[in-house]
């Protein structure tokens, strides 16, 4: 035992030298703020609005406080005290647990490396419309003209000058994606400078960070309060509001509906890509963090709720906007080819005129009848878009229709702004920290051109979206390069913890470290519900994927105004297998590796 | 002996004036909708004013000096209000080419449009396209001037972060070399001794050192 307690005694003095040159949080607060902004996302803005009004408006509510309580809670905490326990990033936290595991780490952070290529250009588009928000008028609000000035650009007419802007002006998206075209200059100079501020945010690791987010998690929700007075206050709001607030109670029995819940509580939460781990290493050992992990979770969820209840008091002002559009259309109509008296048609007596001329002028209302569109205030609010659709779509188009609209536009792109940095900052701190914790690399190279060398090549890749074929690129990073693989990572990481290291050699280790005993309900957590559902919801995804068959996309058509269906070719389907393959066989292919490395060795 | 002139006078000028004559155009008026409670009524004093400024834009094309108000007919007045109008020679007999009309009504639209305290859309002449105002261009785009502002901020930042990290580690490498040496050697030291990572060894001095008691330990076995 002599000389095993000689070693383990240096071990012990290095590792108290070691130990003090980890860097750590300012203050529990910048924890909590980067946990926070790391998780409140563009999701909650735009994908939760979404799902409410797919499934159910009020009644959704029940699956998302379900399963943020039995999934989001446990699953946030597992990873808060994996991280603050080992104290390293997510290749060398899972190394420690079993060498085995450290493709889990190797994983999570090709998964964060894909994510991160992709998601600053949406920040990329924030920053365009921001900087476009400046005129007067807003761009998007009217159509440019055409050639010889008697009318408006054909495309521009056939979709809308909103839609027009975003396909036309910000993307300049080609019809398919086999068609690549240029690199498009203003969108690339955007990328650059999104890129600049997430290198300005992360260089110098926790020092800066710790500061920039007590920013990047406030102004969204100064911004949202502003904007759920403005929205309140808008005429025709309150319809969207009763209109999302119906619970349709039948939606409960649609399995989708807790499919959805359970997978956005999932990917809201930023589990797996490592992010998580990394904010915890640099967390006091004895830091509470079951508290920051039920509240993180409580104020991820209470955000999305919130941005809801803003997104449809818009949705009601936009949808109202166009019904009443549609009605003046209608009347201008019967009042040109009628000749009625100016003013003598209104909303209220529509009906009763159109059935006064359709009896007393039978042949000319049968001509004038094709062109009468129906105009219904359901089916306008019934229009769910989500994603980029709804941001940079739906919400410019209700922005231009209120008084002072610049100021309405620059507070909410600078939102999106800081929601898209916040995240991205968390997405630049998951991938740096195993990289800086690395000795190889950290011996050779300082912090700050590290995170350089990480931003650089990042915005290199990331020119591929800004070609005119950038967003059917975009599309496929944003639906699979996260999805199976962090449901994958998450479920290894599980069950590496509750049945590779010890449930109970985990449970006193947490309680040797923060103080408090580990409440059952996590325990069970852990151990069983949380795998299942995660199968579970493997499972589902597997099974959709191969049902649908071939994978398709929305293609912008020009010719016609809106988008159409395509089939992606053979190698895009291709990149679409790298993807998932990239990041889900690191954890086979290291296991392995190791179990052939240590298999030498022994020999 | 008058009235049969009357008659023939009229009855040209309903051949000359009537809805998709040659050469006539239809006008429209939304005046309650451009003016709502100060909408004023359509009369035959108004419809003077229109013919005036009718024959008003044809005289200043450079052939017609000799318009008079007289040469412009209305007809079809609806409760529209709108009214089909043409330009007659001052023959009476032919009416002006319609394209000719066009152009000059183009070129005035703007002066006929605030007569009536109206717009391009309220005071409509179909088959008269109007030419619709071009939208102010800078010669530099805004956006241009506020990502060149943000750009070289932004820069100017990072620069500033990265040079006062130099200048901090090299005062730091100057000052204490020893600590340096000794993080290093750590760089080396194993973190995993028999199964046990190496950290919770140097926690807070009375917690229980995971290095020296295992579960079955803690109760002394017989």
């Amino acid at each position: 035992k002599g000389p095993g307690v000689h070693r383990r005694a240096e071990g012990f003095v290095c590792c108290r030298a070691r130990e003090k040159a980890r860097p750590k949080w300012g203050n529990p607060m910048q924890f909590l703020l980067i946990c926070v902004s790391y998780a409140v996302g563009l999701g909650n803005v735009w994908r939760f609005p979404y799902l409410c009004q797919m499934y159910g408006g009020g009644s959704f509510l029940v699956p998302y406080i379900i399963m943020l309580i039995v999934e989001g809670m446990p699953l946030l905490y597992l990873e808060l005290a994996v991280g603050q326990r080992m104290r390293q990033g997510s290749i060398g936290a899972w190394r420690t647990i079993s060498p085995y595991l450290s493709g889990v780490g190797i994983a999570s952070l090709v998964v964060s490396f894909l994510v991160s290529v992709y998601y600053n250009v949406i920040n990329t588009w924030a920053v365009w419309y921001l900087f476009h928000s400046f005129q007067d008028p807003l761009p998007w609000s009217v159509c440019p003209l055409n050639g010889n000035r008697t009318g408006y650009d054909e495309e521009c007419e056939k979709a809308s000058s909103t839609q027009y802007f975003w396909y036309r002006k910000t993307l300049n998206i080609s019809p398919s994606i086999q068609e690549n075209g240029n690199v498009q200059w203003e969108s690339a100079l955007c990328l650059t400078l999104a890129w600049l501020i997430v290198y300005l945010c992360i260089l110098r690791g926790t020092e800066s960070t710790g500061k920039v987010v007590y920013f990047t998690a406030s102004l969204p929700y100064c911004v949202l309060i502003i904007y759920l007075v403005r929205g309140l206050t808008l005429h025709g709001a309150t319809n969207g509001l009763v209109y999302m607030f119906t619970p349709k109670i039948k939606e409960l029995a649609n399995p989708k509906a807790w499919i959805n819940a359970a997978t956005q509580i999932f990917f809201s939460l930023g589990l797996g890509c490592g992010g998580l781990i990394a904010f915890a290493s640099y967390n006091e050992p004895s830091n509470n963090c079951q508290k920051h992990a039920i509240i993180v979770s409580i104020i991820n969820s209470s955000t999305a709720i919130f941005s809801c209840i803003v997104t449809f008091s818009i949705y009601g002002f936009k949808a109202t906007f166009n019904y009443e559009n549609c009605l003046n259309k209608v009347i201008l109509l019967l009042t040109n080819s009628f000749d009625l008296e100016d003013g003598f048609l209104t909303a209220s007596n529509l009906e009763e005129v159109k059935d006064y001329l359709a009896s007393t002028y039978p042949s000319k209302y049968s001509e004038v009848f094709p062109h009468i569109r129906n105009c219904s205030l359901e089916s306008e609010l019934n229009t769910a878009v989500q994603g980029t659709g709804l941001a940079f779509i739906v919400y410019t188009e209700a922005i231009k229709n209120m008084e002072v609209s610049q100021l309405w536009s620059v507070l909410y792109f600078f939102m999106l702004l800081t929601l898209g940095m916040g995240s991205m900052v968390g997405t630049g701190t998951a991938i740096l920290t195993p990289l800086t914790d690395s000795k190889v690399i950290s011996s050779y190279l300082p912090k700050e051109a590290i995170s350089g060398l990480v931003c650089l090549v990042n915005c290199a890749i990331g020119m591929l979206f800004t070609m005119e074929a950038g967003n059917y690129w975009f599309d496929i990073f944003n639906d699979y390069a996260a999805t199976l693989s962090l449901l994958l990572i998450v479920l290894v990481e599980t069950i590496a913890v509750c049945y590779v290291y010890g449930l109970k050699r985990f449970e006193s280790d947490l309680q040797a470290m923060t103080g408090h005993a580990l409440n059952w309900y996590w325990k069970a957590m852990w151990a069983f519900v949380s795998p299942v559902l995660i199968v579970g919801l493997f499972i589902f995804y597997l099974s959709d994927y191969i049902l649908t068959g071939t994978l398709q996309y929305q293609a912008w058509d020009a010719t016609q105004g809106h988008v159409v269906t395509k089939d992606y070719p053979p190698y895009a389907l291709a990149v679409i297998g790298l993807l998932v393959a990239s990041s889900t066989m690191c954890i086979p292919l290291v296991a392995l590796g190791t179990f052939v490395k240590r298999h030498f060795r022994k020999k | 002996m008058l009235w049969p002139l009357f008659f023939l006078v009229t009855a040209i000028h309903a051949e000359l004036c009537h809805p998709d004559a040659e050469n006539a155009f239809k006008v429209r008026l939304s005046i309650r909708t451009a003016l709502g409670d100060k909408a004023y009524v359509w009369d035959t004093n108004e419809e003077y004013l229109f013919r005036a400024m009718v024959a008003f834009s044809m005289r200043k094309v450079p052939s017609r000096e000799a318009t008079e108000i007289s040469h412009v007919l209305l007809c079809n007045v609806t409760q529209r209000v709108s009214f089909w109008f043409v330009v007659t020679d001052p023959s009476r007999n032919h009416t002006l080419p319609a394209v000719e009309v066009q152009s000059a009504i183009r070129m005035n639209r703007n002066r006929i449009n605030n007569a009536f305290f109206l717009n391009d859309r309220t005071l409509e002449f179909l088959r008269i396209p109007s030419t619709l105002a071009p939208p102010m261009d800078p010669s530099v785009p805004i956006w241009i001037i506020v990502f060149g502002v943000i750009f070289c901020i932004v820069i100017v930042a990072t620069a500033l972060l990265v040079l006062s990290g130099i200048r901090h580690r090299r005062r730091n490498n100057k000052g204490l070399p020893g600590l340096d040496d000794a993080e290093d050697k750590c760089e080396n030291t194993i973190t995993v001794e028999n199964g046990i990572p190496c950290d919770p060894l140097d926690t807070k001095g009375g917690h229980i050192n995971d290095g020296f008691l295992t579960e079955d330990e803690r109760l002394t076995p017989l």
